[in-house]
């Protein structure tokens, strides 16, 4: 029925029109998704709060603490000589995700990353006093057994990549802006 | 019809297992049309079209709202200022309440003029009423989620209806609040029912058109199909004529979304809920206007509540109040009249309903409310027995002896849009004329299709704000970040927000502590609490100047106005004390004493700081900070505008062609 109805009608004419109409329709539904999908992304006032800034001096050599930057917890960790040393140590080509310390400190004795684990995103142990530490003076991750050592690179269990090194600045000699 | 290919064996398999595809075939594509069926029968995808826009615009802003009576309001706002897009979304659930309901009023009046409820369509009629009682359940109660002022008085004043029911009445408006006032448990249910109710209708309307395509459309001759030759297939037909319309009326949606967002609300519910403070006018939404004016018209609670309630339950009874064989009103002149009279009462309900109820308002309202059941309950029955109709076309395909009836209608329909336009504008004419204040209305950069702000005017009424207002009035929804908006680079707006101090904490020794704020700081206010606030300025409440504009009639030019209103108070006017005479102000006393005088603050760039600019400034400092969305808002929808007449210029074209044949 409706092919006889189309006949009447230059059949170029009818299909450069349902053709046009089409393209435009599906054109405008497909911008019209847009702001929909860009609602999820995060809100301005999340995207406000992607810097904080940290006082490091009272933090002691040897000791950690653990701030919150974008939802998720970030070591810094006032490292000791000793410490260093064993990070330094490191043959680099050995490594999974090889990376010498000196790529991931501005200061050697602040090492400061983010606190989750690259293999699943759980929290790894070795900030508190008598958290284990690993098979190599790090971080342990308790959920499925990644250990990483004192420079925050994996080198044990499912990981695959050293604990992330967020951007960072020293606004002083004791004050930081992560983000 | 198995065609060859993989394609259609696999289409072939599923539908043999599943027939969805032949269902959909069948209703949406092969559905026998009547084909005469004129543009009030647009109005039926329409509504379908605009469920679907308010759940999937719903969703996303249940994804970022929080029902929860000290979260609510400002989780609006953050959805309106930090959501991106948020204030698309909302603005176009908020507006599309409106549209929703338009739809479906005229979609209903086209049923009751071309007798849609008559055999055999009577369920599909009440099934219908069941879509618009649920439609209104759901909007009464998404209107109380922001949680604003009209909010919680327009929750209070309709579940306290249920009060007038004896005996029990008392016991059910405490089960429908959770508690002894509309408060949060009462907001929490109200967010689940109002994400719930819209599936429900989802679900209805599915049996509506299972129901519709069970007895098949009437049609404006409203006599039967009387065989193929009546008939065209739904689609390319009908598809392209309703995308046509969706095409229009989205223009019409838009203008309202982009430019007049807030015209069918009110400024009230930009003030956050208050149990203590009722405003001066409740009135609900304009939807619920003719029977709130019912309502309002019986001078007696319970019977009030029955007559407003009856108002929609008669019309389920409709088949056996009208049993004239007729279904078109196009062959019954005399019911053509009653029905256009009974449209009119309708409108006339609805301005009483927006109106205070006093003086020759509640006249007109009972006079109005006894003519509606009388059309309904007498006019009706005495038509269907003793009106002469004109004799019936043989069939839809024949030519038809009425050599116009669409020419009554396309006079309807034009009568129809200005009596709706009269009305919108009626509704929202603010009732404040008649109080003796005076509005200096004056000229404003961001007026018009194009409009936007005055950067160099906004800094200067910020400053305005910082030196003066900021001493009184909080701006709590107000962020550092945000002053960007007016031309202040990043560093620069560190170094502004630094210059402040705010308390944070606790530290890790349990203690609060000063630092200086940050960009992603609110604008800190300057008391500690509400009560010092008021303590301060002799017991009167500074208000947030954050939404001002947006909260009250008059906008910018009410703030104008109130700025620049302060005069002696004329001989005969007595003013409490702590007060000041305001010609703009209601009754005029206001406790804000008179703050913007010649040169009250001086301008870096050279600006005049008489008293008349320095309050045009701050005004519009407070219009971009009510409305910060508003530049992208309206250029936004030029785009989408233009967009909108070429793509529906297209489907008008291709909508010819393809009728050519059947016309
Ligand atoms: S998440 Fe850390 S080891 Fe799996």
């Amino acid at each position: 029925m409706s092919d006889n109805a189309m006949n009447e009608t230059p059949k170029t004419r009818r299909d450069f029109l349902f053709a046009a109409a089409s393209a435009v329709g599906v054109a405008g539904a497909a911008v019209a998704v847009w702001p929909f999908v860009d609602s999820l992304n995060p809100a301005a006032d999340t995207r406000a709060l992607s810097t904080i800034e940290v006082d490091l001096s009272p933090i002691a050599a040897g000791q950690a603490i653990t701030v919150k930057w974008r939802g998720k917890p970030v070591f810094i960790r006032h490292r000791t000589g000793q410490e260093i040393e064993a990070a330094r140590e490191v043959k680099v080509d050995d490594l999974r995700d090889p990376q010498p310390d000196a790529e991931r400190v501005q200061k050697p004795e602040w090492l400061i990353m983010v606190g989750v684990c690259t293999h699943l995103g759980c929290v790894p142990l070795g900030q508190k006093a008598g958290d284990p530490h690993g098979d190599f003076g790090g971080w342990f991750c308790p959920c499925h057994g990644s250990h990483y050592d004192t420079s925050g690179r994996v080198r044990k269990g499912p990981a695959p990549k050293n604990l992330a090194v967020p951007q960072y600045t020293f606004l002083s000699d004791t004050q930081i802006r992560i983000g | 019809m198995t065609a060859p290919g993989r394609l259609n064996r696999a289409i072939d398999w599923f539908d043999q297992r599943l027939p969805l595809i032949s269902l959909m075939k069948h209703s949406a594509i092969e559905y026998p049309t009547p084909k005469n069926l004129n543009y009030w029968w647009n109005f039926g995808s329409l509504a379908g079209f605009m469920l679907v826009v308010m759940i999937v615009t719903g969703l996303f802003l249940a994804m970022q709202y929080t029902p929860n009576v000290n979260m609510a309001f400002d989780s609006v706002e953050r959805i309106m200022r930090d959501v991106n897009y948020g204030w698309l979304i909302r603005y176009l659930h908020m507006n599309g309440a409106s549209m929703f309901f338009v739809v479906v009023y005229i979609h209903v009046f086209r049923g009751l003029y071309y007798g849609s409820y008559k055999p055999p369509r009577e369920l599909l009629w009440w099934i219908g009423l069941v879509i618009l009682l649920l439609m209104m359940a759901t909007a009464f109660m998404g209107y109380v989620l922001p949680w604003g002022q009209m909010s919680l008085w327009g929750a209070t004043v309709i579940t306290n209806l249920f009060s007038a029911i004896p005996v029990v009445g008392e016991h059910i408006v405490t089960l429908l609040w959770g508690g002894f006032s509309v408060d949060n448990p009462t907001l929490n249910r109200f967010f689940v029912l109002h994400f719930l109710l819209p599936f429900a209708i989802f679900g209805v309307v599915i049996l509506h058109v299972w129901a519709l395509h069970t007895v098949k459309s009437n049609n404006p001759l409203g006599i039967d199909v009387k065989g193929p030759q009546d008939v065209i297939p739904f689609h390319p037909y009908y598809t392209v004529k309703d995308l046509f319309g969706v095409g229009v009326f989205l223009i019409v949606y838009c203008v309202f979304v982009f430019w007049y967002p807030n015209y069918l609300g009110h400024p009230d519910n930009y003030i956050p809920a208050n149990p203590m403070v009722t405003p001066p006018h409740i009135v609900p939404e304009w939807y619920f206007l003719p029977f709130y004016a019912i309502l309002r018209a019986v001078p007696d609670k319970l019977m009030g509540v029955i007559a407003m309630f009856a108002a929609i339950l008669v019309l389920f009874a409709l088949p056996w109040l009208d049993t004239s064989k007729v279904r078109s009103g196009t062959f019954r002149p005399k019911f053509k009249i009653a029905f256009w009279l009974f449209v009119v009462d309708c409108f006339v309900l609805g301005y009483v309903g927006s109106q205070p109820a006093e003086g020759i308002w509640i006249v007109v309202g009972r006079i109005a409310s006894v003519y509606y059941f009388l059309h309904l309950l007498v006019f009706l029955p005495l038509l269907s027995k003793f009106e002469k109709t004109k004799p019936l076309p043989e069939s839809i395909g024949k030519p038809i002896l009425d050599p116009a009836p669409g020419g009554g209608a396309a006079a309807g329909a034009k009568a129809l849009v200005v009596l709706f336009a009269v009305f919108a504008f009626a509704a929202a004419t603010p009732a404040l004329a008649a109080e003796g204040t005076t509005l200096r209305k004056q000229s404003w950069s961001w007026q018009g299709m194009f409009g936007t702000y005055d950067e160099a005017q906004l800094r200067r009424g910020y400053q305005v704000y910082r030196e003066i207002c900021s001493a009184c009035h909080a701006m709590k929804l107000i962020h550092f970040r945000n002053v960007q908006a007016f031309g202040f680079s990043e560093d620069a707006v560190k170094e502004l927000a630094a210059s402040y101090t705010v308390t944070d904490g606790p530290d890790d020794n349990g203690d609060m502590f000063d630092r200086p704020a940050l960009p992603s700081d609110r604008f800190p206010s300057p008391f500690p609490n509400e009560n010092a606030a008021k303590a301060a300025n002799g017991g009167a409440l500074p208000p947030d100047l954050s939404l001002l504009t947006k909260a009250r009639e008059g906008g910018a030019d009410y703030v104008f106005s109130i700025l620049t209103g302060f005069a002696t108070q004329p001989p005969d006017v007595e003013l409490p004390p702590g007060k000041f005479y305001n010609t703009a102000f209601a009754g005029h006393a206001i406790s804000m004493p008179p703050q913007i005088t010649d040169g009250a603050v001086e301008f870096a760039d050279g600006t005049p700081n008489n008293a008349d600019q320095i309050a045009r400034d701050v005004s519009a400092f407070l219009q971009w900070a009510a409305e910060p969305e508003l530049e992208e808002r309206h250029a936004m929808g030029v785009k989408t505008v233009l967009f909108l007449f070429a793509a529906t210029a297209l489907m008008y074209a291709l909508k010819r062609r393809i009728w050519a044949a059947v016309h």
